[in-house]
């Protein structure tokens, strides 16, 4: 399954893979299936689908918001896993999961639970790389990745040391903050990936955090392998369902184009 | 000056099976230059003097321990107290908050984030931050802004901004994800001074190494006063700071019990408590694996307390430690106890404890009236009845308890309360 991230970024045509991010069970689960399938339509070429939280911690005010809609209405992890399970035929599928689901039944029982739904990799943005070692060798196990993030702030041996451990892609967030829609993105994001891209090498690198426009998303694909559209496209579902997803996703994929 | 790296001894990141770093990995430098610079600065003769003097000086330490006559008739022991509530602002908030700001100034961070949820470690942060002139931020759940009003007022006139919090329920579970947040963005320049032991590492031992003050203080003037060790010692736990503060300096004395008082809220059956160390499963909250109340997804549940102070669904890490090896043991004393138990100390002792320590003080009165049954002191209104505790008590037991704040903050509430 993880192979399919590989032939995800490399067979794209485009100047990066385009890879939104929706939330599970917002604004509703059946919408959030919908958009899930219009991301597929609009030509995404890998989905980042989110398992709402409690506690976010990583997430800024959209798509805080969002888990906590999705939380209220009595969205589940199975919920989640099921959104899965129906689209992952259609492109892979990253599950951007917080530590505490993952580990709250065990991280070997739900490795097992989302390679059940198809899943072709788990992002946790709470758990940095020296917490990651179980967690990896489970997901190893069942051919899924354990796609590592890094920062800005990330130094060099430390981005070394999750280069090499890397699986899928490398998850660069692109500014020292949450996630949430910016008007402008660092001038130091270019240097960042080149660091990035020398520790990871060959695996790809995917920039996200911050990108809102079809500009920006051009702007990024020239510099990296990914281009990682979280709040905006949760924005979208939430104002105007699967037929805005589609509408905006088909907008950035047009962006990406060489 | 000798070197400090030659004397630094390195900071707990695990707690046995607790503890870590669950955080986004835009913080980890911070965590580490955080530690680094505890590390060095706890091992700084220069450092350690402008802190005690401020601690003497500035905050009224010691703190006495006082032979609490009344309460040690009623409890069928007899019973210390060690009085935090004495401290400058009125409560054990404000050690961690002045070591946490000079070693911010120390790193050169001139802007001070804090959560505040009765707002007892706001107002702490926000004094430490008037004293060294530094920015001061607190983030506060708008329900908890609208319950302690007086001391977001006290907030604002030391100079500190008091940032709302509207997410969730809109109490201290809410305000540290809010401040976290604003660390993750403003690291650079900002230092968090997270007001428990909970948290990422190097929080818990930071804090813990903060508040050791209390607990090594007392075990000083209990030995002067009576010449031997306390057989318990008891503290209230919330998150944990004042009672791992006490309990680390009688760790080493396997003869003394540790005790730690959860809040039970409505009861622990009623699922309506604070008392993730009595009931909660091993996870992840704000940066630690510790006890946390969560359900079946592992989703974070909601937790209730009489006492915003306790009002939290997690436990410090090195507690959750010392349950699983034996070392401490953790009760939980209901709403209604603590309450009753407020009220009682002020009839007693003419001290208004706030209603965290009121927690601890339930606990003691609850295992003295069960041993005294028929023969304890007759209160007013009959409300040591139905007290928790459960410990078959001697006249020859003796007790310390860490009476962590005053109550002043609590009047409206329990006023309201009838």
């Amino acid at each position: 399954m993880a192979d399919r991230i590989a032939a995800a970024f490399a067979g794209h045509g485009r100047r990066a893979a385009l890879m939104p991010y929706l939330m599970g069970g917002f604004p509703d689960l059946a919408t959030s299936h919908a958009v899930a399938e219009a991301c597929a339509d609009a030509g995404a070429d890998l989905a980042e689908l989110g398992v709402p939280f409690s506690d976010p911690l990583a997430d800024g005010p959209t798509i805080h918001a969002a888990a906590t809609e999705a939380l209220a209405a009595g969205t589940t992890v199975d919920d989640v896993l099921g959104v899965c399970d129906s689209v992952a035929a259609r492109l892979p599928v990253l599950l951007m999961v917080y530590a505490n689901t993952v580990l709250a039944g065990g991280a070997e029982a739900f490795v097992g639970r989302a390679a059940n739904a198809g899943a072709a990799g788990l992002i946790v943005p709470d758990l940095p790389h020296d917490e990651a070692t179980e967690l990896r060798a489970a997901c190893d196990s069942r051919g899924l990745a354990l796609v590592p993030l890094v920062a800005p702030t990330t130094a060099a041996d430390r981005l070394a040391a999750i280069g090499q451990d890397a699986r899928g892609f490398v998850y660069t967030v692109s500014l020292t903050g949450t996630t949430g829609e910016r008007g402008e993105l660092p001038p130091e994001l270019s240097a960042l990936v080149e660091r990035v891209r020398a520790a990871a090498a060959p695996t790809p690198v995917a920039v996200g955090f911050g990108i809102a426009t079809a500009e920006q998303a051009r702007g990024v694909g020239e510099i990296a392998d990914g281009v990682i559209v979280g709040s905006r496209v949760v924005r979208a579902a939430g104002d105007g369902g699967a037929e805005a997803v589609r509408e905006l996703v088909g907008e950035l994929g047009r962006a990406l184009e060489p | 000056m000798s070197e400090p790296a030659a004397t630094a001894r390195p900071l707990d990141r695990r707690f046995g099976a607790y503890g870590g770093r669950y955080v986004p990995e835009t913080l980890i430098p911070a965590l580490d230059e955080l530690e680094a610079a505890w590390v060095e600065a706890r091992a700084d003769p220069a450092f350690a003097e402008e802190l005690a003097v401020l601690l003497r000086d500035y905050a009224g330490r010691p703190t006495p321990l006082y032979r609490a006559r009344r309460l040690s008739e009623a409890a069928g022991r007899t019973v210390y107290l060690k009085r935090e509530d004495l401290l400058h602002t009125g409560a054990h908030k404000l050690n961690n908050a002045l070591g946490q700001a000079l070693l911010a100034r120390r790193m050169g961070k001139a802007r001070i984030i804090a959560e505040t949820g009765a707002g007892q470690h706001g107002v702490a942060t926000a004094t430490a931050c008037a004293l060294l002139g530094l920015e001061c931020v607190v983030y506060m759940g708008s329900e908890d802004m609208r319950r302690q009003r007086p001391n977001v007022e006290r907030m604002g006139l030391l100079g500190a901004e008091v940032a709302p919090v509207e997410a969730g329920a809109r109490t201290l579970k809410e305000a540290v994800s809010e401040a976290i947040r604003d660390w993750v963005t403003n690291a650079g320049h900002s230092h968090y001074v997270l007001g428990s032991a909970v948290g990422p590492a190097p929080y818990p031992a930071l804090v813990r190494d903060l508040q050791r003050v209390i607990g090594d203080e007392a075990r000083a003037q209990i030995l002067a006063a009576e010449g031997r060790l306390p057989d318990r010692v008891i503290a209230c736990v919330g998150g944990g700071s004042n009672a791992i503060g006490t309990f680390v300096a009688f760790a080493a004395d396997a003869d003394v019990e540790l005790i730690g008082v959860e809040a039970a809220g409505e009861g622990i059956d009623s699922g309506r408590h604070s008392a993730p160390l009595s009931t909660g499963a091993r996870g992840i909250l704000h940066g630690s694996l510790s006890a946390v109340m969560q359900d079946t997804d592992g989703q974070i549940v909601e937790a209730h307390s009489v006492s915003a102070g306790l009002d939290y669904p997690g436990s410090g890490p090195e507690h959750a430690h010392l349950r699983d090896s034996g070392r401490a043991r953790y009760v939980a004393v209901t709403d209604d106890d603590a309450v009753a138990a407020f009220r009682r100390l002020c009839r007693l002792e003419g001290i208004v404890p706030a209603l965290e320590p009121a927690h601890a003080v339930a606990w003691l009165l609850g295992s003295g009236v069960e041993a005294a049954a028929g023969t304890g002191p007759v209160t007013a209104n009959g409300d040591g009845a139905g007290l928790a505790g459960g410990f078959r008590a001697s006249n020859e037991g003796l007790d310390l308890l860490t009476l962590s704040g005053r109550g002043d903050k609590d009047l409206a509430e329990v006023l309201e309360l009838g």
